[in-house]
């Protein structure tokens, strides 16, 4: 098992008017290799179920364990180790003022010591170099460029190529194709799937739309209320519809779905 | 007026210009490197200044006086770091109290006197007024010895991680980096190199003064921003990390020369401050309105209004 989320809950602003549970007892366990998408209605949940695994606050109650480790009681930048992640803003995954290698040589350093040793090395470069190259966005011949020069879709491609030099345990990807055009966002999702098959990653992808939530993956879990309330995989996930899904949404919550996006984007 | 007086005050100009530059080096780290707004300095370049003069006057070699300065600042900018980053004070605020608490501990230092005189006669200074040659000589290697340092160590990977910090904080969280700790380092190491300037300071001008760092953080911002003004003119975008560096500390010396001008034009030394205030205010707002102009509504208008 490399993913186990027990029944987490997370209540923001506790005690006060403005107070709200984002997270009910969600739990989610899942197996190395599994790639599971994420959608819901807004305010599911959904994005603070990442956040909850990556340790952006302490949970209220439940448990992350990741790959057998308890990881409950470790902050954000200790579970960074055994994480990688990306978010929907594409300003946030990257430090806009260094250049892409030196990102990339950040991001290679992920859950290690950092020294007194050089920020890069020169094995490092040419290695970057391939894997830019993989991106097939011309961002290897402008290694030294600082990231903040590039386009939406540039900065999300290199923070996944980022969340996945140092294989994570689990990649927690936060509607990162949300922020882009649909022309951008297929290719940052095509080299998602690529990624995580070349190294068999265990993914959890959030997104609203639906048709990337079939499409993606070999397993979809759908949120409401800050839990999981449907959990396909194998055959049934390959042969799934939007109808199907907007339909099982109502038999299991008894209320409409109600991210228009999603619907709008079926 | 007498221009030849102005040619004479020049080098002296120069070699404080240089020793302040030093100064706004440790300035430069904090603020543009880690985002940060340190106020400390104030206090901590008094406080280099007031223990090199008290350990030079009891009879302790200048190198040591130096180094226990250097770790004197340090210790004041790992305090604003704690209250920053411990106990969640606002950077500024923090700084701020660092700042009053060393005028106290300042005077502590100096058994309650305003001002220690080092006299050059008695004690084997490195720097002082009266040798202004050999005071920019060892001014500059100082200079020189900290922008080489930094500049490897800013390319270390722990130096980049201090870089990450002040660009991004939650990716540098999300990457695995202790956000909290890089800051408490980079004040320490800021301040330090602060305290060392103001040990340079004191043998320089003579004596350690309780008021020597009053304003200390606006003369490094304005050396911090001529300098990158001037390199940005001569070097454009070969500027590396080193030159800017380098241009820091000539941003120093640029800032003394035009203090000289001022001074040898006979305005009263009493407006020095507000004078200082106002180029440091122009500076950071020429950016900033550089860019509104080229964005403005007014613009805007003019462009597809209907006529």
């Amino acid at each position: 098992m490399m993913l186990q989320a027990n029944n987490i809950h997370k209540t923001f602003n506790a005690g006060t008017i403005n107070e709200k549970v984002a997270l009910n007892g969600a739990t989610l366990e899942l197996n190395e290799g599994e790639f599971v998408t994420v959608i819901g209605g807004n305010g599911a949940g959904k994005s603070t179920f990442l956040n909850a695994i990556a340790g952006v606050w302490p949970v209220d109650g439940g448990s992350i364990v990741i790959d057998g480790e308890d990881v409950t009681g470790l902050n954000e930048y200790k579970r960074a180790k055994y994480l990688g992640r990306v978010f929907q803003d594409p300003m946030n995954g990257t430090a806009a003022d260094m250049e892409i290698i030196e990102n990339l040589a950040l991001a290679a350093r992920r859950g290690q010591k950092r020294g007194l040793g050089w920020g890069i090395t020169k094995q490092e470069k040419e290695q970057y170099h391939e894997l830019l190259k993989e991106l097939d966005l011309g961002l290897e011949d402008r290694m030294t460029t600082k990231v903040g020069l590039l386009s939406g879709g540039q900065r999300q491609a290199l923070t996944l190529l980022m969340a996945t030099l140092q294989k994570p345990k689990v990649l927690l990807l936060d509607e990162h194709t949300a922020a882009l055009d649909p022309k951008t966002a297929a290719t940052v999702l095509e080299a998602t799937d690529r990624i995580v098959t070349e190294h068999n990653l265990t993914t959890m992808m959030v997104t609203h739309n639906m048709r990337d939530a079939i499409a993606h993956g070999n397993r979809l879990i759908m949120m409401n209320e800050g839990k999981v309330i449907l959990n396909i995989a194998g055959e049934e996930k390959k042969n799934l519809t939007i109808e199907d899904l907007l339909h099982k949404f109502e038999e299991v919550s008894g209320t409409e779905f109600t991210n228009d996006k999603a619907i709008l984007s079926k | 007026m007498d221009i030849s007086a102005l040619f004479a005050a020049l080098p002296g100009d120069v070699a404080q210009g240089i020793i302040w530059g030093i100064m706004a080096l440790g300035v430069f780290f904090t603020f543009r490197i880690l985002d940060f707004a340190d106020l400390t300095v104030d206090g901590s370049f008094a406080t280099g200044g007031a223990v090199a003069a008290m350990l030079i006057t009891n009879g302790y070699a200048v190198p040591v006086a130096l180094i226990a300065a250097t770790c004197c600042g340090t210790l004041a900018g790992i305090v604003t770091g704690l209250l920053h980053t411990k106990l969640g004070i606002p950077g500024i605020l923090a700084s701020i109290l660092t700042q009053i608490s060393l005028y106290s501990i300042n005077l502590n230092i100096m058994q309650g006197m305003a001002n220690v005189a080092i006299n050059g006669n008695k004690y084997k200074l490195i720097v002082s007024l009266r040798y202004i040659p050999q005071a920019i000589l060892v001014s500059s290697l100082f200079a020189l010895a900290i922008v080489a340092a930094a500049y490897w160590y800013f390319g270390t990977e722990q130096g980049s991680a201090i870089r990450a910090t002040g660009s991004n904080p939650n990716m540098s969280k999300a990457q695995g980096i202790n956000i909290n700790a890089m800051t408490v380092l980079t004040l320490g190491i800021s301040n330090g190199i602060v305290a060392l300037a103001g040990a340079l300071v004191a043998q320089y001008q003579g004596f350690a003064d309780i008021n020597m760092g009053r304003g200390a953080i606006v003369i490094g911002l304005a050396a911090v921003i001529i300098g990158e003004v001037l390199g940005h003119a001569i070097f454009g975008k070969r500027m590396n990390f080193a030159v800017k560096m380098i241009c820091v500390v000539l941003g120093g010396v640029v800032y003394y020369i035009v203090i000289g001008i001022v001074l040898w034009l006979r305005m009263p030394t009493n407006d020095l401050k507000l004078f200082t205030a106002i180029i440091v205010a122009i500076f950071l707002a020429v950016p900033y309105l550089k860019g509104k102009a080229n964005n403005s509504f007014r613009k805007a208008a003019r462009r597809g209004g209907a006529r």
